[in-house]
């Protein structure tokens, strides 16, 4: 096949792409410049958008003998991806931009140009297995990212190649280091990496300036304390409360939700958090079934798995947990799993 | 392979590559620093001093105008950043540069740091839509206040659409004000005449590579009476105004590069526009909408105020880095023209000086060709243009669909 590799100048996606390459496929390289003033030298752990990483991308593509190119999708990634995060946490939602890159980004934008410029498919190095159009697990469970990539929609995973769902992360870095890749001992990125301090709240602050609001005592109702906006503050967020009155009970409270309009934070005890029953909309079906089904369903990135029974609830679902979970987000993913494949997913809401 | 990016480097000529293979095995084998003051050292510095005079020569300049620098972009900061710091010194009024809006980044990019960190006020003259600057619009720009100008400069000849500019008149207009004119003719030598002594600019910046010299070395002819301060300080090596031990054999490759390229210039000059229109012509019968950039002459062919070795289309519909993918992946190397240091293709500054929209600028494509260029390289790029074309066109369909 010929097949476009995004190398993000990391580990994974050049360790993908050598597969792609040692595989027979005709492969070429990507960098996405998500980023319209990349910075020149990476910092911490969120690495995929400096100069440097675009070079260590394109010497992945030096040593797998591959053309290589950079695609600047900076404005399709601000407006889908960036923006997306901000409105989503100014209505009150958490949302995950790694999803949102791949539902829009990855597998849509760079899938619909690599399918027009003559590609078959996108090779990534995304941990988790995909054959015949089953999406499932990757055997790394700590690593698997079926979570992020259950979003897709049959057409998009019929044009994306998953090398490494065999593999773990420890052998990733192993083939890595024996084809002689710069990148094996390139530390993983994790956190939001267009926030490159990794102050969520800061970023928003900025973005959406300052909205100060009430914080409310769900028990007695009472206003306990103030916030500078709303949007900083995450369901089942305990620390950063700065609550002025103690809990009657004296036990730690929580957030329990996030009212944008009226700019309320309520909170109240653990326990409050705890739901059986979840609604989630727009479900998009990998594996067709017929409802009621009992499955297992995750509800966030690196989130446990809880068995459930999904039920048709209007145009979305009504999932019942069979066990409580605890500060389930709006705007985060609920992904259905059987076993470690993954069925379906839809937004919590 | 079809190699169509001769403007960003061409082949060096074997004369070049044989001279700086003898200097290269000789000052390895003696160890001469062109500064030592024993005979290895006096050795290295006769070939540094030959090749002065050879470039001097083939530049109509004075040997002591030259000073050897790494680059050309090294010549151009040095041009601006020098004669602009030696101009202020000289009177702390004169702080404006007057900068043609289509410079290249080593010197747009100069001249926006003196204005960051220095306090430069910077006009950028305005270009015709064939990127041209009328000497018309310097005067206009001098006028305002001609006592507080330091420095004038304007490239020679565009790297990305070629457009050559009127540096005898600019140069007049400038001395009338006695105002020092810097011109960046990187992309000139070797493809049009250039003539220091009968153009009149006070420094002119040149590149080895660009006309088939070595990679890595360049030159600033600098007037005598030019002040320039210097951006290196050290041993002095160069007039004082430039510092670092010179890479003798790049140094001789450079002048024999050159003087071959100015001799050769008439017939190559010759040879290359008459390529370049049949490549053209050829283009605009297998992409009629494409559209030609730069100086266009009344019948749609190229016009004579661009380099001959230039062909600058915006194709409709098509992204610029679509277009050079598919023709890489067929062997035919071209460029979108202009390029930032993570390798992102930018909508050129070039086009949008010239009033093109954003959306033509990104659609660019460059083929330049240079002197060992043959009909072959212009039929691959014929032979693989109208598919890829279509397909470019394709592919620049989802982004628009959202």
């Amino acid at each position: 096949m010929k097949l476009l590799a995004a190398l993000s100048g990391g580990v994974d996606s050049a360790v993908a792409a050598a597969l792609a390459v040692e595989a027979g496929h005709d492969v070429t390289g990507v960098h996405l410049a998500l980023s319209s003033a990349p910075a020149t030298l990476r910092t911490g752990s969120r690495g995929c958008c400096s100069k440097e990483d675009a070079r260590d991308a394109s010497r992945v593509a030096d040593v797998l003998g591959i053309p290589f190119y950079v695609w600047d999708l900076a404005e399709r990634f601000r407006a889908d991806v960036v923006d997306d995060f901000v409105s989503e946490y100014a209505a009150g939602r958490t949302p995950n931009p790694c999803l949102r890159c791949n539902e829009r980004i990855k597998f849509a934008a760079v899938l619909d140009r690599a399918r027009a410029l003559g590609f078959d498919a996108v090779v990534t190095g995304h941990h988790a297995r995909l054959a015949g159009g089953e999406l499932r697990r990757s055997v790394d469970l700590d690593k698997d990212q079926s979570y992020v990539l259950a979003v897709l929609r049959p057409d998009q995973l019929a044009g994306t190649v998953l090398p490494l769902g065999r593999l773990t992360k420890v052998q990733v870095r192993a083939e890595a280091a024996a084809r002689g890749l710069a990148v094996a001992d390139k530390p993983d990125s994790h956190d939001v990496c267009f926030i490159a301090d990794g102050d969520t709240a800061g970023f928003l602050r900025g973005r959406l300036g300052s909205q100060p609001g009430p914080v409310v005592d769900a028990l007695t109702g009472a206003v306990v304390g103030g916030h500078d906006g709303a949007y900083g503050f995450t369901i089942g967020q305990r620390r950063g409360l700065a609550l002025t009155v103690p809990a009657p009970d004296g036990r730690p409270r929580y957030v329990l939700s996030v009212e944008p309009v009226s700019r309320t934070v309520t909170v109240g005890p653990g326990q409050a958090l705890d739901v059986q029953q979840v609604r989630a909309d727009r479900p998009l079906w990998l594996a067709p079934s017929a409802l009621p089904l009992t499955c297992e369903v995750q509800l966030r990135a690196h989130g446990a798995v809880h068995s459930c029974v999904v039920h048709e609830d209007g145009a979305g679902w009504r999932l019942e947990l069979a066990t409580p979970a605890r500060g389930i987000a709006a705007g985060q993913a609920a992904v259905l799993y059987q076993g470690d494949r993954v069925l379906a997913s839809a937004t919590i809401s | 392979m079809a190699y169509l990016d001769h403007a960003a480097s061409t082949p060096m000529l074997p004369e070049a590559v044989a001279t700086v293979t003898a200097a290269l095995t000789a000052a390895l084998s003696s160890a001469g620093n062109a500064s030592s003051l024993h005979a290895g050292g006096r050795q290295a510095r006769r070939i540094v001093e030959e090749s002065r005079e050879q470039l001097a020569g083939a530049l109509g300049a004075r040997p002591s105008e030259i000073v050897f620098t790494g680059s050309g972009t090294e010549s151009d900061n040095l041009a601006v950043k020098g004669i602009w710091w030696a101009r202020r010194a000289a009177d702390p009024r004169r702080i404006r540069i007057l900068a043609s809006a289509v410079e290249h980044h080593a010197v747009l990019d100069a001249v926006e740091w003196l204005a960051t960190h220095e306090g430069a006020t910077v006009d950028w003259l305005e270009v015709d839509a064939h990127g041209r600057l009328h000497p018309g619009a310097l005067r206009q720009a001098i006028e305002r206040d001609p006592s507080d100008v330091a420095l004038v400069t304007v490239m020679w000849a565009n790297n990305e659409v070629g457009t050559v500019q009127p540096i005898r008149e600019l140069a007049d207009v400038a001395h009338e004000y006695d105002l020092p004119l810097h011109s960046d003719a990187v992309q000139a030598v070797g493809q049009l005449p250039v003539d220091v002594a009968a153009c009149g600019v006070d420094a002119l910046t040149l590149t080895g590579h660009k006309f088939g010299g070595p990679l890595g070395v360049g030159a600033l002819v600098l007037g005598r009476d030019v002040a320039c301060v210097p951006l290196l300080h050290g041993g002095g090596q160069e007039r004082d105004v430039r510092s670092g031990t010179l890479d003798t054999p790049a140094v001789a490759g450079l002048a024999v590069a050159a003087s071959l390229a100015v001799q050769r210039q008439p017939a190559l000059h010759a040879r290359l526009s008459t390529m370049r229109d049949d490549l053209v012509r050829r283009v605009q019968l297998a992409v009629p909408d494409a559209v030609l950039n730069g100086a266009v002459g009344p019948d749609g062919l190229p016009g004579p105020d661009r380099l001959p070795g230039n062909a600058h289309f915006s194709f409709p519909g098509c992204e610029g880095d679509s277009l050079l993918l598919l023709l890489d992946a067929r062997g035919v190397e071209v460029s979108t023209g202009s390029a930032c240091s993570a390798g992102v293709a930018r909508p050129s500054h070039v086009l949008l000086a010239m009033g093109a929209d954003e959306n033509a600028a990104r659609s660019s494509l460059r083929f330049s060709l240079g002197h060992s260029s043959t009909t072959a390289d212009v039929d691959a790029l014929l032979d693989a243009l109208p598919a890829v074309v279509e397909r470019a066109q394709r592919a620049a369909l989802p982004a628009v669909r959202r």
